[in-house]
């Protein structure tokens, strides 16, 4: 299960926002992956998200895999399309 | 033994020094015989770092509010970061590395990361990482942290540098003072010291060295002298220094509530001058009658992207309200320049102080400014605003700015927001064109305040932060003086009122002058204000006006210095 989203925010990817995605993303069993351009990191490590240094308007592809996958990749989808407002 | 360092928060204190020596973290490079121990001994850290960091955003959320304590949340977060955690238990399992040497390859190798990141805001959050992790290693490590709320007596802390999270954990009763080896006026411990009012003297170098726990130490926050283990006669001698200084507080503390009014009952505006809604305390325990000069710019300063509509609504609005109903002069942004941000990519200029700032840049890019005109506007119905407008130089710039602000307002208007009626809209006073054109500006604006630091070096061609001629920045130049009188004369005669902010609105010195030649409001420093009030208080204006004809029969700068000092020790 994946989709592609817009970063909205103004900051992107930053310590918040990324924390707020992480929080989000580990009250899932399924395994959370981000991934921009080529690129492909770990949804649930705010460390991780934050050393992609996405900003504003970039591209990324939420994929999530286990039992409640599609419900992961909506929830963090909305997430990025709130600009973050948990 | 004597010691000078950076003065950074006031006061004088002689108390028992309690010096904050962390062992060095030294690593073991030697592999693990029992891996799993290992693994256990990881997590056991993990689990002991992450209560600590939730004590001290506990500590930081009472003492400093969630924004402060925001931060410590983020810390907890990477201190159970998978991809961290998961890296360092491969390397104990598959390399049967230690765990302190594993730590210390996947932290150096995250600090790496972010290091390299094209982006000043990434960059800096190494140090996150860098403090995350020395903690861990410290509780890996067994090196107990000393915790200082748990010494009795009140002390002096002495220490290298204070991090975040150990400030933050500070009780303001029990830490009598700070003295740090490196660390300056605008770095984090001495902001910290400054709002929490603790004394504190930085930059001393050697402090830790030359301290050692229960030693005496005396210093004086404002000067920035250090005398390490005093004798019975100088502790005496600071102990009588503090208690006249606590007693001239006392007696300041004693006119909050009091009028701002000459001996003859001449009433004038004594206002603050503040750079965030985070001044306002400040604002309210010296008895401001209001904020004579919001700079904006510094919501704008060290940070990778301009603040929102909403975000600049929102610290408007919480300064308009705070102030219940007293005015809040907010000046929209001046920067560029000397005070570059990076996202507005201005460039380097030859000469930044005649260059591109302030409106020059704000008229140019309405997609900035216009989100800062929408925001003013939406906040005016909480309070009473006034918005200013930086540098000045001609009618047809204020023309092309309250354009602005009228289409701001219009495009608010159409989508039914709420603004107030009336704003008073003001001209600060900085280029002497301004200064000179005053009676024409008067006539097209609300209000005019004169900032003094740019008139000076502008009226004097002198470069304030160039120390060669830093001789010639004369705030009683003679010519500086006649031109701050056309401008409160030009208001007068068109009827609106005139102010002051920069230095000399806070100048004890320049008090009863333009007390005198009647300017209606004072700026300043808002820790500045009670002093004055005082000062106010031994003027009647018949006397302050001799003392302006004094002044103005003056020819050189020395000798209306002199005059004026005299007035000041006359009534003191």
């Amino acid at each position: 299960m994946e989709k592609t989203v817009r970063i909205l925010n103004d900051e992107g990817f930053h310590a918040r926002p990324a924390g707020v995605f992480v929080k989000k993303a580990s009250e899932f069993t399924s395994t959370i992956e981000v991934k921009a351009g080529e690129v492909t990191k770990n949804g649930k490590s705010i460390m991780a998200l934050m050393s992609l240094g996405l900003a504003k308007d970039a591209e990324i592809t939420i994929k999530a895999q286990g039992p409640d996958e599609a419900a992961a990749v909506d929830a963090c989808v909305d997430l990025v399309n709130k600009k973050f407002q948990a | 033994m004597q010691l000078s360092g950076k003065s950074a928060s006031s006061g004088i204190v002689v108390g028992r020094a309690l010096v904050l020596k962390i062992d060095p973290i030294v690593i073991d490079p030697a592999p693990t015989t029992n891996v799993d121990a290992e693994i256990k001994r990881f997590r056991a850290a993990l689990a002991k770092s992450k209560a600590d960091l939730g004590h001290v955003r506990d500590a930081a959320m009472a003492a400093m509010g969630a924004d402060k304590a925001a931060i410590f949340e983020s810390h907890m977060m990477l201190v159970e970061d998978p991809e961290l955690t998961g890296e360092v238990e491969a390397l104990i399992r598959g390399k049967n590395q230690n765990a302190a040497q594993a730590l210390s390859e996947v932290a150096a190798k995250f600090v790496a990361v972010f290091e390299a990141m094209d982006n000043e805001y990434m960059r800096e959050r190494a140090a996150d990482v860098r403090d995350v992790t020395l903690r861990m290693q410290r509780n890996l490590a067994g090196i107990e942290v000393p915790d200082l709320s748990t010494v009795k007596d009140p002390f002096v802390l002495v220490a290298h540098d204070l991090s975040p999270s150990e400030t933050a954990v500070m009780d303001p009763k029990k830490v009598l003072g700070i003295l740090t080896n490196v660390g300056g006026k605008t770095g984090h411990t001495a902001i910290v010291a400054r709002t929490l009012e603790i004394p504190a003297v930085l930059g001393l170098k050697r402090a830790t060295e030359v301290l050692k726990s229960g030693d005496w130490v005396a210093f004086d926050g404002d000067t920035g002298e250090v005398v390490a283990s005093p004798d019975e006669t100088t502790r005496a001698q600071f102990l009588r220094d503090r208690e006249r200084q606590q007693k001239d507080n006392v007696e300041l503390r004693a006119l909050v509530g009091q009028p701002n009014a000459s001996a003859d009952g001449v009433v004038v505006g004594l206002m603050g001058n503040i750079g965030s809604p985070q001044d306002l305390g400040v604002l309210k325990k010296y008895d401001a009658a209001g904020v004579g000069l919001f700079r904006t710019e510094f919501l704008f300063m060290d940070r990778p992207t301009m603040p929102s509509e909403d975000e600049q609504y929102e610290a408007y609005k919480t300064v308009l309200e705070s102030l219940a109903g007293k005015p809040a002069t907010i000046r929209t942004i001046d920067i560029g320049g000397d005070k570059p941000v990076p996202f507005m990519k201005i460039g380097k200029e030859e000469n930044p102080f005649l260059g591109y700032r302030a409106v020059r840049y704000c008229l140019d890019h309405p997609e900035l400014f216009g989100v800062q005109l929408r925001a003013l506007l939406r906040a005016s119905v909480h309070g009473h605003l006034k918005i200013m407008f930086p540098m000045i130089s001609s009618l047809e710039e204020l023309q092309r700015c309250k354009a602005q602000l009228e289409a701001a307002r219009a495009e608010l208007k159409a989508k039914g927001v709420a603004v107030a009626e009336k704003i008073p809209v003001g001209v600060m006073i900085e280029i002497p064109s301004a200064a000179v054109i005053s009676d024409i500006l008067a006539q097209n604006c609300d209000f005019l305040s004169i900032g003094t630091n740019d008139l000076i070096q502008y009226t004097v061609a002198v470069d304030r932060l160039n120390e060669r001629v830093q001789d010639l920045y004369d705030p009683f130049h003679p010519g500086v003086l006649r031109l701050i009188r056309t401008v409160i004369e030009n208001g007068h005669k068109y009827g609106v009122k005139v102010s002051m902010c920069g230095e000399m609105g806070g100048s004890p010195l320049h008090l009863p002058l333009l007390f005198g030649l009647g300017l209606d409001e004072f700026s300043m420093a808002p820790t500045s204000i009670l002093r004055l009030r005082r000062q106010l208080k031994g003027w009647k204006l018949p006397e302050a006006k001799a003392l302006v004809e004094e002044v103005f029969s003056k020819s050189r700068s020395q000798d209306i210095e002199a005059a004026l000092e005299r007035a000041r020790t006359a009534r003191a």
